[in-house]
């Protein structure tokens, strides 16, 4: 169970807020309606996309397989 | 939402016009440009129309400005582009237009035709000229007689000096000019007519000579034939006139030749001196013309324009006033209006025009009111076909679906940054691109759809950024959740690949996933394919169910505004019922396991040392090799069957009473599908009868509400009737057939549709494929080709860098932006029209055309070019 409440707070509220709270902000206009919408497609879209593939992740069921000079420069490079 | 949710409300208006007024309301109404006209006088031939012979006057106005054009651009000059455009002319104008053009017309054509007599003239006066100068030579080389000139002892081989200046006292001569291409023909004719007695001179003239009725340059050479005796003579000269050669005198004496030359030059110097000022009065003429020939041109048309609309109108009984019918926007009755009063004022007509709006239940014309960003998305749709009147209008949410489909199937950063710059490019650059119309089919395409292309390539990029493709390489920001704290040293050494272990990363160090897309250690791993097929291949199919149950649920907002809500629970209740119990299921179960299973440490309980208690199976339950496959469970779901767990421990559903839940799904789902069938047809039988005898006189009614002209509106609304009451007579049948049909399409496109959008996982597992091979064969040879260090080898290998990375990024244009690009978008386009708006679009309408000048100029441009 490697889900951390974080990102998906912080992903949450940042395509809420593009979604939920910037339609009722978009100023009076003939395009009104149509910026709403487009607001509220993005945010749904880009949510769901991204939240697609952090659960993908969180409990992988297989892990990678590299080749040992990749484990080696990984241990060299990413590790800090 | 304004009109782009829905097209916009339209009315079928009466306009009574005074025929004075007519002209100038028209044009007003024009100039508006939001009024469609219908023709009223269909049956009539374009003959036999009121207007005719206007329209023949402004054909003919045109066919006179089209010749100043023509002429203006021989001349090669430029025709000044009109920023404002002229109103359409008065009719006092028009005669005032008709007699300047004329005059103009007449003047070039006067000049023209002096200019061609002149060039003629001049023309016929160079060659004259020419052949003198030219004959001078042969006549010269005849003179030095004695054997210089190996060609002239040809011709009077083997005789006495004596006996040739006898035979040269009689060689008669023609002299001439023929079209050079036409010299060996000429030659050989000459030749065969006189059996070889006749001897020819030529020279070709350097400079090409100017045709005066065509100008184009035509080379040509000057000859002189010899011949003997007056027979041969006409021969000649009847070859010379079959062959077009023109023929001048030329005088035997070297004087006389000296004499004409001096006079033919003398001649010419003065042709050429009012050859220019011809010439200089016919470019003031068209100079003056160029500046108001684009002014009268757009008057001119808008004049056919007026008058071919007023073809249209149908006269009064009494003749005393013009009757149009037309479809007006409700938003723009009032300029409409406004219009009409504009234009009886301009007339100084006394009675003014007025309108009168008219219930009808026919067809009205669809009009998606557009701006510059909508226009392209509304344009992916209407090529579908045009949306019925007062429809959903998918346009809408296509603005955002499309491009994000298009990027889940392009998603790679980098390639989406290519395509960024060049939608932002044409659209930061958009006016300056606009002005320079192009004649460029595939630029224009482009051009057109700029905003489609700019959001296509912004979502690119975010689709790109969480696959963690930027061409293909992948960047580490977060730092990536698998570490490699599991191994030694002599682990690594002793094998050449090795696996890390989820249980490890994630349950021993309690390490958290990427947070923002892929874990970067995919880039690098070799079974980098399984692990993306599995989440590709869920993600395609979560955002094809979620895609397809929106179309579906924008179907009720059809039922609702359509006033047929009872469909909402005969049609769409059943359909949204199968696509949920069913699909929405699988993405669910999708979740379930993404959630719910998670890696452990392997417990084999095979091995008899391990005991497993019932704890300890609890929890295997829920490990790697416990996982079932949603495949699996859903193909055994619909066919009622069970397929035994993986292994020990192991459960064949994910939760406690699945199997249950699944079954009553699917007997629920299969339910539905009678329901859809029979439901309406039956609903209709029972109740339809009363609703269809008020629908009937509805249509009476409109009869009765166009009293004012009986005669036209009799015409269109009697066909409906008839044509409802026809229907209701067989129309049970039908019914049920049509529903069959319906149900039938609507349960098979759901399953098939679902399998339709894994072409989400397929494009875009091939795209980032297709981006990993050229990088690996082709960059990564030139990144790598330097490794030995010493000077040399750095210099070959940056030369090698140079061209790889040319071809690399030719590759990446071409191929993986262009090609890839293409086919995405077609397969999105694909996904919309079939997946998405077969779920509730009928698209049965006809496109709202207004009569405009502005759209008959732009139409008119696009023509010409």
């Amino acid at each position: 169970m490697g889900a951390s409440v974080v990102p998906i707070l912080v992903f949450t509220i940042l395509w809420g807020i593009v979604g939920i709270v910037l339609p009722f902000v978009v100023p009076k206009g003939p395009n009104r309606g149509i910026l709403q919408v487009v607001l509220m497609l993005t945010a749904a879209t880009c949510w769901l996309f991204w939240l697609c593939c952090y659960l993908s992740q969180i409990n992988p069921l297989i892990g990678p397989k590299l080749s040992n000079r990749t484990v080696l420069l990984m241990a060299r490079e990413w590790v800090s | 939402m304004g009109s782009f949710f829905r097209s916009e409300k339209m009315f079928l208006c009466q306009l009574f016009i005074q025929p004075e007024a007519a002209y100038s309301s028209v044009a007003e109404l024009g100039e508006a440009g939001s009024v469609q006209f219908r023709d009223l006088n269909a049956d009539v031939n374009a003959f036999q129309r009121k207007f005719v012979n206007e329209v023949r006057r402004c054909d003919e106005l045109e066919r006179k400005l089209r010749y100043v054009e023509a002429e203006i651009n021989k001349e090669n000059l430029h025709i000044p582009e009109i920023e404002d455009l002229p109103n359409a002319p008065n009719p006092r104008e028009i005669t005032d237009l008709e007699t300047s053009l004329e005059k103009t017309e007449n003047e070039i054509l006067e000049l023209s035709q002096n200019a061609v007599n002149l060039k003629s003239n001049f023309l016929e006066l160079t060659e004259l000229k020419y052949v003198l100068e030219k004959t001078e030579v042969f006549f010269t080389e005849q003179e030095g007689i004695n054997g210089t000139d190996s060609l002239t002892r040809a011709l009077i081989t083997e005789d006495s000096s004596a006996q040739a200046t006898n035979i040269r006292g009689r060689l008669g001569f023609v002299a001439g000019v023929v079209p050079r291409e036409r010299v060996p023909a000429f030659e050989r004719m000459l030749w065969r007519i006189s059996r070889g007695n006749v001897f020819l001179r030529q020279a070709e003239l350097d400079q090409p000579l100017e045709d005066p009725s065509t100008g184009n340059q035509i080379y040509k050479t000057v000859f002189a034939a010899f011949f003997q005796g007056e027979q041969l003579k006409s021969r000649v000269k009847k070859v010379c006139t079959g062959f077009h050669a023109s023929l001048y005198p030329c005088p035997s004496a070297t004087t006389e030749r000296e004499e004409m030359v001096k006079g033919v030059r003398t001649r010419l110097e003065d042709l050429n001196m009012v050859l220019n000022q011809t010439q200089d009065h016919r470019h003031r003429v068209l100079v003056s013309v160029a500046k108001e020939l684009q002014n009268c041109m757009v008057m001119v048309r808008k004049m056919k324009a007026i008058y071919h609309t007023l073809n249209m109108f149908n006269l009064d009984v009494t003749k005393k006033c013009l009757i149009a019918e037309c479809w007006v926007p409700v938003r723009d009755l009032a300029g409409v209006r406004k219009a009409l009063a504009e234009g009886g004022r301009a007339s100084g007509s006394s009675i003014p025009s007025f309108l009168n709006v008219i219930e009808t239940s026919e067809g009205s014309p669809t009009f998606n009111r557009t701006n510059k960003f909508t226009r392209g998305f509304q344009n992916l749709i209407d090529s579908y076909g045009v949306s019925s009147y007062r429809e959903v209008n998918p346009a809408l949410y296509t603005i955002i679906t499309f491009p994000f489909l298009f990027a889940i199937m392009f998603g790679d950063a980098g390639h989406g940054l290519i395509l960024t710059a060049f939608g932002l490019y044409m659209v930061i650059e958009e006016k300056k691109l606009m002005k320079q119309k192009s004649d460029s089919e595939i630029w224009n395409i482009f051009f057109a759809g700029r905003y489609i292309i700019l959001l296509m390539g912004i979502f690119s990029v975010y689709t790109g950024f969480i696959y963690n493709d930027i061409f293909s390489r992948s960047l580490n920001i977060f730092g990536s959740s698998w570490t490699i704290d599991g191994y030694n040293i002599s682990d690594i050494q002793g094998n050449a690949e090795l696996t890390l272990s989820p249980y490890t990363n994630f349950a021993k160090f309690d390490a958290s996933p990427y947070p923002v897309g892929l874990d970067p250690v995919w880039q690098a791993a070799t079974n980098k394919i399984i692990f993306l097929n599995s989440y590709k291949m869920k993600l395609s199919i979560i955002f094809g169910v979620a895609h397809m149950i929106f179309g579906v649920c924008l179907s009720v907002v059809n039922h609702i505004h359509f006033k047929k809500s009872i469909n909402i629970i005969l049609e769409f209740v059943p359909q949204i019922l199968f696509l949920l119990l069913l699909f929405a299921y699988m993405v669910a179960m999708m979740f379930i396991k993404w959630v719910i299973y998670y890696p452990q440490e392997t417990v084999d309980c095979n091995n008899e040392t391990v005991t497993c208690t019932q704890d300890v199976l609890d929890v295997i339950r829920y490990g790697p090799s416990c996982a079932p496959s949603v495949l699996i469970l859903f193909i055994n779901m619909m066919l009622f069957k069970s397929s035994p767990p993986t292994g020990i421990g192991c459960q064949e559903f994910m939760f406690d009473g699945q199997d249950v839940i699944q079954t009553a799904f699917v007997v629920v789902a299969v339910l539905c599908i009678p329901v859809l069938l029979l439901a309406k047809p039956l609903y209709l039988l029972c109740c339809g009868r009363s609703k269809k005898s008020e629908h009937t006189s509805e249509n009476g009614d409109v009869n009765q509400g166009l009293e004012l002209t009986p005669e036209m509106v009799d015409t269109p609304s009697p066909s409906p009737a008839h044509a409802e009451h026809n229907e209701g007579d067989n129309a049970v049948g039908e019914i049920f057939i049509l529903q069959g049909i319906h149900t039938i399409e609507y349960i098979l496109s759901t399953i098939s549709h679902t399998a339709s959008y894994l072409r989400l996982w397929a494009l875009s597992l091939a795209h980032a494929q297709l981006s990993e091979v050229l990088w690996t064969m082709v960059l990564s040879i030139g990144l790598t080709g330097s490794a030995d260090g010493d000077a040399q080898s750095y210099v070959v290998g940056s030369i090698l860098l140079y061209v790889l990375f040319a071809a690399w990024a030719g590759l990446t244009l071409a191929i993986l932006v262009m090609m890839e690009g293409l086919s995405a978008f077609l397969h999105t386009l694909r996904l919309h029209w079939v997946e998405f708006m077969s779920k509730f679009y009928e698209g049965a309408g006809y496109v709202f055309q207004p009569f405009s000048f502005k759209i008959i100029l732009e139409g008119e441009d696009v023509v010409e070019d």
